[in-house]
C-alpha cells in the first residue's frame, strides 16, 4: 500500500510538472528559451515514461521514455535551435496576446479540463484519473501556445507540446501497445521534417516565418 | 429449382449487367434494339416470377441472403405476397416501357445517356421492393433515386431540366434523410437492421407516431405527397417518355409500397390517430393534385400532376384500412387495402399509356403545349383512339379499370358509420366528398386533355403535319388499353390475387369473388352493393349499337354542310377555338382565386385603336412560394454568411478550433 502510495506521488508530481513547465511556455518571448523550456517538456514527458514503466512493470513503455528522451529532448529541439539560427530569427520578440491574459486563459483551461476530467472519469483508477486531467491540461495548453504565437517555430513547437500531452495520456493507460507509440513518436518525427522544410520554403519567398505574411500574401484581413 | 426470390434476384442482376453493357455498346447503332429488347425479356421473367408467386396460392415468404453490405449484417432478400404485387407493378410497367421504349428510342436524340440508366433504373426499384434489412432498403432506394436522377437530366440542355434534376436531387435527399431516421427508430437502442427483427420490436406509441410522420416525409416526397410534391411535376416530364411513364406509374408506387411496408408491416397494430394524419394529407393531395393539373397546358406536366392526385387516393385508401385496422374490422380494413391496392396496379396501367401518348404526340409533332396541337385525331386515330381508353379510364367511367377501383374506395368510405371513434366517423365522409371532387375535377381534366390535343383544328403547322407513330409504340399502348379493360370487366380475379397480400398484411381477406355469379364483385355484401363491369360493358355496347342503329336507319341520309356562324368573324382562325387555359377558366374561378391566387387581366385597346386585346392569366404556386421559397432563401442567406469562414486566417482557424474544443468541454463539464 505504501508503495502505491508512493507511485502515484510521484507520477502526480511528474504530471504536475509537465502541466508546469507548460505554463512557463506561455511566457517565453524569445525562441531560444521556448525550445530550452520544449527540452525540459519532453524531458520531464520521458522521465513520468519511465516512471509508468517501472510501477506498471511494462517494459516497451521504457522504448517509449527512450524515444522521448532522443527526439523530443534532443533532437527536435537542437535541430529548432539550427533552423532558428539559420533564418536568423533569434532575437525576434513575439507574442500575439498579451502574457497576462495568457496566463489566465491557461489557468482557466486546466480548471475547466479538471472539474471534466475528475467528474467524467469518477469509476476510474485514480492513477489514471489524475493523469488525464493532466493530460488535458497539456493538450488545451499547447493548443493556446498555438493559437497565441504569430511565428511559425513557435506554433510547431506548441504542437509538439500537444503531442507530449496525448503522449502522457496514452502511457498513464495501461495495456497501450508499442506499435502505436512508435509510430506516434514517427509520425511527430515526420511532421518535424515537414514543418522545417516548410519553414524554408516560407522564408524563401517571404523572407519571413511570421505566419502573418502568408496572410498579407492571401491579400486578407487579419 | 430456383426459389423466387433467387429468380427475381438473377432478374435484377441481369438488368445490372445490361446496364454495364449499355455502357459499352451506346455509341452503336444496334444499341437501343439489343438494350430494350433484353429488358423486355428479364421484366417479362421477372414478372411471370412474381405473378406465379401471386396467384399460386399460399405460399411461404422465402428470404436470401447475399454477403454484401454491412459485414454483420449481409444483405437480406425477401419474397412475400406484398413484395411479389409490387414485383408485377414494378415489370408490369418496365415491360411496357421497354416495348415501348424500342419504337420510341429509335427517335431519341442522345441514347448513350438513357439506355444505361433504364435497366438500373429498373433493377433498383426491383430491389428496393425485394430488401428485407435497413441497410439495404436504403442503399436501393438511393440507387434507384439516382438512376432516375440521371435518366431526369438525360437532356439536360434542354431549358428547365437541370433545374428539374437539381430540385429533384434536393428532394430525394431530403426524402431519404427521414427514411434514414424512421429505420433509425424502427431498430430501437439494440439496433437491429434487420425486417423480421424490427418486426418482432414492440414499438412505443411515440416511435410509432414519429415514424408514421418520417415515413410520410420520406415515403411521401418520392410518392409526391402535397406539398413534398414539388419536384415531381418538374422532374417527371423531363425524363424521355417512357422514363416518365416508369417513374410517374411505377417509381411513386414503389415509393407507396416502402410505406406499407413500414406502416402496416413493420410498426405493427396502428392506432387510429395515425389514420386521421393520413386521410387528411391523401385527400389534401388528391384535390390540389388535380386542380395544379386543371390549371396546366403542358401535357407531361399535367400528367404528372395528375400522378399526385391519383397517390393522394391510394393515400386516402391506405388512411382508411389503417383506421379500420386499428379498430379490429378486418373486412372493411380489408376492402380499403385492396382498394389501394388495385388502384395502385390501375394507375400503373392508366398513367404508363397516357405517358405513351404524350410520348406519341412528342415524337410526331414536337410539341408538349396542348395550345399548340389539335385535330390529331384525324392525323394519329390510332393513338387517339389508346389516349381516349386511357382518358376514359384514368376519370374512372365504367366499364374501365379506375372505375371499379374508385368504387371500391368508396365502398370503403360508405363503411365509416362502423367506426367508433367521432372524429373518423364525421371526417371519413368529409374525405369522400374530397374524393368525389377530385374524381369529378379529373374527369373535367382528362376532357380537356383529350379534346383540345385530339380535337377541333391543328393549331400549330407540327399538328398540322403530324404522322401516326410506329407500330411497336403502338402496340405498347394497344397492349395497356387492353389491361385497362380486363382489369375494368373482370375485376373478381384481380381482387382475389390480392386477398393473399391483405391476409399477410392485415391478418383479414375480402370474400372469394371467384364464387359470385356473373362475374360480378360483391366486396362486403350483396345488400350493400355489387358491380358487375362486364354487364355495364355490355349495356354500353348494346346501347351505343342501338344508337347508332337508329341514327343511321332513320336519319336523313343528305349530308348537308352549312356555313357555321362566327360571331361576325367570317374566317376563325384556329387559335380561336376553345384552349386549355379557356377550358379550365370557370374551375380556375371557383377554386383558383384562393388556391393559387388566380388573376385574370385584361389588357383592352381603346376604340378605335387596332391592336389586340390581351388576356393575361396570374397564377401562383402558393406551396413553393410560401414554403420552399423561404427555406431556399434563408439557407442561400446562411451559405453567403458562412461563405466567409472560408477565408480566414491559419490563427483564427486555429482559434475556432480551440473555440470549439472548449466550448464543448464546456458543455460536457456543465451539463454532465
Amino acid at each position: 500500500m505504501q508503495m502505491h502510495s508512493l507511485a502515484f506521488d510521484v507520477s502526480h508530481t511528474l504530471a504536475g510538472g509537465l502541466v508546469l513547465i507548460s505554463f512557463m511556455m506561455l511566457y517565453q518571448d524569445r525562441l531560444y528559451s521556448l525550445l530550452n523550456v520544449f527540452a525540459l517538456h519532453a524531458l520531464v514527458l520521458a522521465l513520468s515514461v519511465a516512471w509508468q514503466a517501472y510501477i506498471q512493470d511494462a517494459p516497451h513503455l521504457y522504448v517509449t521514455a527512450v524515444i522521448a528522451l532522443v527526439f523530443k529532448a534532443i533532437v527536435i529541439p537542437v535541430g529548432l535551435h539550427r533552423i532558428v539560427k539559420q533564418l536568423g530569427i533569434h532575437r525576434d520578440i513575439e507574442s500575439a496576446v498579451g502574457i497576462g491574459m495568457t496566463m489566465l486563459a491557461g489557468m482557466g483551461l486546466v480548471a475547466l479540463s479538471m472539474v471534466l476530467m475528475l467528474r467524467v472519469t469518477a469509476d476510474a483508477d485514480p492513477l489514471a484519473r489524475e493523469d488525464l486531467a493532466f493530460a488535458l491540461s497539456v493538450v488545451l495548453l499547447g493548443l493556446l501556445v498555438m493559437v497565441t504565437r504569430r511565428n511559425a517555430v513557435s506554433q510547431v513547437v506548441g504542437f509538439m507540446s500537444l503531442e507530449n500531452g496525448l503522449v502522457l495520456a496514452a502511457t498513464g493507460a495501461k495495456g497501450m501497445p508499442l506499435v502505436v507509440e512508435i509510430s506516434v513518436a514517427f509520425s511527430i518525427l515526420i511532421a518535424f521534417i515537414v514543418i522545417g522544410i516548410f519553414l524554408f520554403r516560407i522564408r524563401e519567398r517571404f523572407d519571413s516565418v511570421d505566419v502573418s505574411a502568408l496572410d498579407d500574401f492571401r491579400g486578407e484581413r487579419r | 429449382m430456383m426459389s423466387a426470390v433467387a429468380l427475381q434476384m438473377a432478374c435484377v442482376a441481369g438488368l445490372l449487367g445490361l446496364a454495364i453493357l449499355a455502357i459499352a455498346l451506346s455509341r452503336s447503332k444496334i444499341a437501343t434494339a439489343v438494350i430494350y429488347t433484353i429488358t423486355l425479356i428479364i421484366c417479362l421473367a421477372a414478372l411471370a416470377g412474381s405473378l406465379r408467386w401471386l396467384l399460386g396460392g399460399p405460399a411461404d415468404a422465402t428470404g436470401l441472403i447475399l454477403p454484401i453490405g454491412l459485414p454483420w449484417l449481409g444483405a437480406h432478400f425477401r419474397m412475400d405476397a406484398l413484395a411479389a404485387f409490387f414485383l408485377v407493378v414494378v415489370n408490369l410497367g418496365g415491360a411496357a416501357a421497354s416495348l415501348y421504349g424500342l419504337g420510341y428510342g429509335r427517335h431519341e436524340s442522345s441514347p448513350h445517356r438513357v439506355l444505361p440508366f433504364f435497366p438500373a433504373f429498373l433493377a433498383g426499384m426491383n430491389l428496393v421492393v425485394l430488401a428485407d434489412d435497413a441497410f439495404s432498403y436504403l442503399l436501393c432506394w438511393e440507387f434507384m433515386s439516382l438512376a432516375s436522377w440521371a435518366l431526369v437530366m438525360a437532356h439536360h440542355r434542354e431549358a428547365g431540366n437541370a433545374r428539374a434534376g437539381y430540385i429533384y436531387l434536393v428532394m430525394a435527399s431530403f426524402g431519404t434523410l427521414a427514411l434514414l431516421l424512421a429505420f433509425g427508430l424502427l431498430a430501437g437502442p439494440t439496433g437491429d437492421y434487420g425486417f423480421a427483427a424490427i418486426r418482432n420490436t414492440p414499438h412505443t406509441p411515440y416511435v410509432a407516431a414519429l415514424v408514421l410522420i418520417l415515413m410520410l416525409i420520406g415515403a411521401g416526397s418520392k410518392a409526391g405527397l402535397v406539398p413534398l410534391h414539388v419536384w415531381l411535376p418538374l422532374a417527371h416530364p423531363a425524363a424521355p417518355s417512357h422514363v416518365s411513364a416508369l417513374m410517374s406509374g411505377v417509381m411513386t408506387k414503389v415509393a407507396i409500397y416502402g410505406f406499407i411496408r413500414v406502416v402496416f408491416d413493420l410498426l405493427g397494430q396502428p392506432s387510429w390517430p395515425a389514420s386521421v394524419i393520413v386521410l387528411g394529407l391523401g385527400s389534401i393531395t388528391a384535390v390540389m393534385g388535380i386542380l395544379y393539373a386543371m390549371m396546366e397546358t403542358d401535357l407531361k406536366r399535367l400528367l404528372a400532376y395528375s400522378t399526385i392526385e391519383n397517390v393522394g387516393i391510394i393515400f386516402v385508401s391506405l388512411g382508411l384500412a389503417l383506421a379500420f385496422q386499428a379498430n379490429g374490422q378486418k373486412l372493411p380494413a380489408a376492402l380499403a387495402f385492396t382498394a389501394a391496392l388495385f388502384h395502385v396496379l390501375n394507375h400503373s396501367f392508366f398513367k404508363s399509356l397516357l405517358f405513351f401518348g404524350a410520348g406519341a404526340v412528342l415524337t410526331s409533332t414536337g410539341e408538349r403545349d396542348m395550345d399548340k396541337l389539335g385535330g390529331l385525331i384525324h392525323r394519329m386515330p390510332l393513338t387517339s383512339f389508346v389516349v381516349l381508353i386511357g382518358c376514359v379510364a384514368i376519370s374512372a367511367l365504367p366499364p374501365f379499370n379506375g372505375f371499379v377501383s374508385e368504387w371500391l374506395i368508396f365502398q370503403a368510405v360508405l363503411q365509416s358509420p362502423e367506426l367508433p371513434q367521432w372524429a373518423l366517423k364525421i371526417m371519413v365522409p368529409a374525405v369522400g366528398a374530397m374524393l368525389a371532387l377530385a374524381a369529378a375535377l379529373a374527369a373535367a381534366c382528362f376532357v380537356k386533355v383529350f379534346g383540345v390535343t385530339f380535337l377541333g383544328r391543328p393549331r400549330s403547322p407540327a399538328a398540322e403535319t403530324a404522322v401516326e407513330v410506329d407500330r411497336i409504340s403502338l402496340a405498347a399502348m394497344f397492349i395497356l388499353a387492353t389491361l385497362c379493360l380486363l382489369a375494368g370487366i373482370l375485376p373478381g380475379p384481380v381482387m382475389d390475387a390480392l386477398s393473399p397480400v391483405a391476409v399477410e398484411i392485415l391478418g383479414g381477406r375480402l370474400p372469394v369473388q371467384a364464387h359470385v355469379p356473373w362475374l360480378s364483385i360483391v366486396p362486403v355484401s350483396e345488400s350493400r352493393g355489387s358491380y358487375n363491369g362486364l354487364l355495364v360493358m355490355v349495356f354500353i355496347a348494346i346501347s351505343a349499337s342501338l344508337a347508332v342503329y337508329f341514327i343511321h336507319r332513320f336519319a336523313s341520309h343528305a349530308l348537308r354542310r352549312g356555313p357555321a356562324w362566327g360571331c361576325g368573324f367570317d374566317d376563325a382562325v384556329p387559335a380561336a377555338q376553345y384552349s386549355g387555359g379557356s377550358f379550365a377558366q370557370p374551375i380556375r374561378r371557383v377554386f383558383g382565386t384562393l388556391l393559387f391566387h388566380a388573376r385574370d387581366h385584361v389588357d383592352m385597346p381603346a376604340p378605335g385603336d387596332t391592336r389586340p386585346a390581351r388576356l393575361r392569366i396570374e397564377l401562383h404556386d402558393l406551396v413553393w412560394e410560401r414554403l420552399y421559397q423561404p427555406v431556399s432563401g434563408a439557407v442561400g442567406f446562411s451559405a453567403d454568411r458562412l461563405n466567409a469562414l472560408q477565408f480566414l486566417t491559419i490563427r483564427r482557424y486555429l482559434s475556432l478550433v480551440f473555440a470549439t474544443l472548449v466550448t464543448l468541454l464546456l458543455v460536457l463539464a456543465i451539463w454532465s
